[in-house]
């Protein structure tokens, strides 16, 4: 889950030195943060919070794998 | 990927003989300056070559492949990627996924195929100028087996509208099945379509054909 978010994150935005993905994990749910510059707030959330609704899918689908509930926060 | 070490008289006389090597365009490529050169001073301190590298960069088709190989690695899903360029449309892609385990891949209603092709299409055209390349993904026949399901639920419903003599509002849909909706109707002479809302909550509106 990690290198995968670290992945599509990193392939959208342009300060990929500052992106940082933190994970919480227990049996039920895997708690997600991302954290980005500022600038790349807009590139990684999207006109509609398009960009940000598609990460959730992906992260729902990677986390159903193995029975979890997922949740994504995007923060700077 | 190869690349070029070129060197010239001047920078930009390395550039050009590279170009001309690779049979490139200056915008298909990374260029980086190794050695700036010295003309040298009348011939008294001799002269220094410039040097660059050259090297190609990746295509909106290559980057969009490797996209969504390392996305279903990173899943972990294997599977086979078949590139098929449309010939008739060279600003279209279509990326047809096989092996096991695609449920995963598709999810509920195509949701999770259509987030991974928003995102792969947002990613090949990164960065690139103003023509865009259109990229699909596809699934066990997925898109297909949608189309004709798309298509029927457009007839029925343009049925129901002539009916009722009203307009109809779809669900929400993303852009390439609202263009099916679109094309299957475009021939029907008693309703038009057209599309209301913003994304990605745009709704197809089925409305009756106004008769003079």
């Amino acid at each position: 889950m990690q290198e995968l978010l670290e992945y599509i994150v990193k392939a959208l935005a342009d300060n990929k030195e500052k992106v940082n993905i933190h994970l919480e994990e227990d049996e039920k749910n895997i708690r997600i943060k991302i954290n980005v510059a500022e600038e790349d707030m807009g590139k990684i959330i999207g006109k509609q919070g398009r960009i940000a609704k598609a990460i959730r899918t992906i992260a729902r689908a990677a986390a159903s794998n193995s029975g979890k509930r997922s949740f994504v926060e995007i923060e700077e | 990927m190869k690349e070029l070490i070129q060197e010239g008289k001047t920078v930009e006389d390395a550039i050009n003989k590279a170009l001309e090597k690779l049979k490139m365009e200056k915008d298909q490529v990374e260029i980086t300056v190794m050695d700036e050169g010295n003309r040298g001073i009348l011939g008294i301190i001799a002269a220094r070559d410039a040097r660059v590298k050259v090297s190609p960069r990746a295509s909106r088709q290559e980057k969009a492949i490797q996209f969504v190989e390392e996305l279903c690695s990173k899943l972990g899903v294997e599977m086979e990627i078949e590139a098929i360029e449309d010939e008739g449309d060279p600003r279209q892609l279509t990326l047809k996924l096989k092996g096991r385990r695609m449920g995963l891949v598709i999810g509920k209603r195509g949701q999770t195929i259509d987030a991974l092709q928003y995102l792969t299409n947002l990613v090949a055209n990164k960065g690139e100028g103003e023509s865009y390349l259109r990229v699909i993904l596809d699934a066990e026949g997925y898109r297909d087996k949608r189309k004709t399901t798309l298509e029927n639920l457009a007839r029925r419903l343009a049925e129901k509208a002539v009916r009722n003599g009203r307009r109809l509002i779809l669900e929400p849909m993303p852009p390439h099945e609202r263009r099916v909706i679109h094309m299957v109707l475009q021939d029907d002479g008693r309703v038009q379509t057209y599309s209301e809302g913003d994304e990605p909550y745009r709704k197809v509106v089925i409305d009756l054909e106004e008769t003079q």
